[in-house]
């Protein structure tokens, strides 16, 4: 056998083991897809992909949610919870990150301990006095137990990353500006800000992703169905089914992971190099 | 003299401002960290619940955790067995994956991108619900099993299985460790591979001596932050299994969700939170100390 053909044999292997990972790691969500136009009969006991037919029922009789709420206020709900919560978060930890990154003060390696340790500081732990203080203010049932943790930038990840990330600028660029006579603000606000718009775009990615997942917070903080996100509706509809209808329940699951994919695929690069460069560093 | 004037030199006035740009954090930490984290402490030694002022009880929600509730001592090994197969099983999955793509592959950007979707889902209602149904005794992964010739297996009915089962689904979404890895990974100097061969080590050699040591501090990082997530897990268990069957994947954080925001028993919930926190203390604290023995800077990290 020649050296092209071993050459050859081993890029066949290694294509065919990607492409197994591949398959196990995508066919669950393929078969999802296929499962929405699919009975019950079909779904059990069969490992069939496709479906018999292709028919939008389950998404229209699912989209209709419970009582008189439907999905569309359900999505309206996780938009006006998640969108003004990575707003506040991207404004609020990067200029918290520029005071960190950018000067020297009293106290700046304690506090920056403080701030890496936070990162460490488990939601389990400060979850039921962060209840009963929101309760004190009448915030229970409302989006503020998300926005305001966000406006506080108590999402260290996020500002570490970006003093991370703020620490690649170079400080010449703060000098000239000083000299030129910018104050502080307007250095960040006219010249940092614009270059750091790729890791502005990561944190606001990620943080919009993990608003969207989180489960925990909104069921605690959340308590009627017509201010539910989508995450609680599902675990509504899950529950409150005696015969589950297993087509129309993962219909509202594609339904409810379509608004991550598609920001995915438009975005993957700041996903893909925002989580690697957050790394390096750490 | 001297001295004294260059360190009244060291801040600008500039400088000050700072605390300006740093004061969203400062009001933040102070309400929302340390303020609850303090709180939850001493609401651990009291009775309170949230209808009824707290009233100071000592140690007794301890001591009723550790030796009258049946439940406890359950929920601490199904929440140490959880970590113990996700966080190693998924950076083992992440590292092993990473390794093999370190290449010059065609297309890498894709795989790359496709590897990463299941990592999207992490903590997702919708995903939980699809991993119910797929493993559902009549579901498509025991049809699967059937065809190849193998029995069905009670993934979500066996009090053995179904917390592995849940396992499954969190190291499934090893993607976003796996890309950090391979970053780390394109990150070693080529030249130290040339030399090494040249002075004859073989591949797996090098892997041990050059390109392990120099992904340690990523290796480092996950874990501390897996390990973290992983002792507060609660969607998965909550949304598939209520923590059953017979209480097998009844971990920490459903315990501390039914005491807590079911049964409002605040006091009693803040000392289960008491006990992740020690938990999570106790493991990151081991690894920060065995950290200086395998974990490889290159540069101090000082700024």
């Amino acid at each position: 056998m020649g050296k092209e053909m071993k050459k050859m044999s081993g890029m066949v292997v290694q294509y065919l083991i990607i492409a197994i990972i591949g398959i196990f790691l995508l066919y669950p969500i393929i078969w999802m897809f296929f499962a929405t136009f699919k009975t019950n009969e079909e779904i059990f006991g069969s490992i069939k992909l496709l479906p018999s037919k292709f028919s939008l029922q389950y998404y229209i009789e699912g989209w209709k949610g419970r009582g008189n709420i439907s999905y569309t206020q359900f999505f309206i709900n996780t938009f006006k919870l998640v969108i003004p919560t990575v707003f506040l978060t991207v404004a609020s930890c990067a200029l918290v990150a520029y005071g960190f990154a950018r000067f020297k003060f009293p106290g700046k390696k304690i506090l920056f301990t403080v701030l890496i340790a936070t990162l460490m500081l488990p939601n389990a732990v400060i979850i039921i006095p962060r209840y009963t203080l929101y309760n004190s203010f009448g915030w229970i049932n409302s989006y503020l137990p998300f926005y305001v943790p966000a406006l506080l930038a108590c999402y260290p990840f996020f500002v570490f990353m970006l003093i991370q990330f703020m620490r690649g600028l170079p400080k010449e660029l703060d000098q000239s500006a000083y000299i030129d006579g910018c104050g502080t603000l307007r250095t960040f606000v006219q010249i940092l800000l614009p270059l750091m718009k790729p890791a502005l775009f990561s944190a606001g990615l990620f943080q919009f992703l993990w608003t969207y997942n989180d489960y925990f917070n909104s069921l605690i903080f959340i308590n009627s169905v017509s201010k539910y996100p989508i995450s609680l509706a599902l675990k509504l509809s899950l529950d409150s089914e005696s015969v589950v209808v297993w087509g129309r329940m993962m219909a509202m699951s594609f339904v409810a992971v379509l608004p991550v994919m598609l920001l995915f695929f438009f975005a993957q690069k700041y996903f893909v190099e925002g989580i690697a460069t957050t790394g390096i560093k750490g | 003299m001297v001295n004294k004037k260059a360190k009244i030199r060291k801040y600008k006035k500039r400088d000050y401002q700072a605390f300006l740009y740093l004061l969203p954090w400062l009001v933040g930490f102070a309400v929302l960290q340390l303020y609850p984290f303090i709180t939850s402490l001493y609401y651990s030694f009291t009775d309170y619940k949230i209808s009824v002022a707290p009233n100071f009880i000592g140690l007794k929600n301890y001591t009723k955790l550790f030796t009258q509730d049946p439940e406890f001592w359950n929920s601490l090994k199904v929440t140490l067995l959880y970590t113990l197969y996700t966080v190693p099983g998924k950076l083992l999955m992440a590292l092993a994956v990473a390794v093999f793509l370190n290449r010059d592959i065609k297309g890498i950007n894709l795989i790359r991108t496709l590897y990463y979707i299941p990592s999207l889902f992490g903590g997702s209602v919708a995903i939980a619900i699809l991993w119910k149904i797929l493993f559902v005794d009549n579901g498509v992964i025991n049809a699967m099993l059937n065809t190849v010739g193998l029995p069905s297996l009670q993934w979500w009915g066996s009090t053995k299985l179904a917390l592995r089962t849940i396992c499954m689904l969190e190291i499934w979404q090893f993607g976003s460790s796996m890309v950090m890895f391979l970053a780390a990974l394109k990150n070693v100097q080529k030249e130290l591979y040339e030399a090494a061969s040249i002075d004859g080590a073989g591949k797996i050699r090098m892997f041990f001596k050059i390109t392990i040591p120099h992904i340690t501090p990523i290796i480092f990082f996950n874990l501390i932050m897996q390990t973290i997530q992983a002792f507060q897990n609660f969607t998965s268990a909550f949304v598939i299994t209520k923590g059953g069957p017979l209480k097998s994947t009844y971990v920490l954080g459903m315990k501390l969700y039914t005491e807590a925001f079911s049964y409002f028993k605040m006091g009693y919930g803040s000392a289960i939170s008491w006990v992740i926190f020690t938990l999570i203390m106790t493991v990151t604290l081991i690894l920060f100390r065995s950290s200086s023995a395998w974990v490889y800077y290159e540069d101090s990290g000082d700024f």
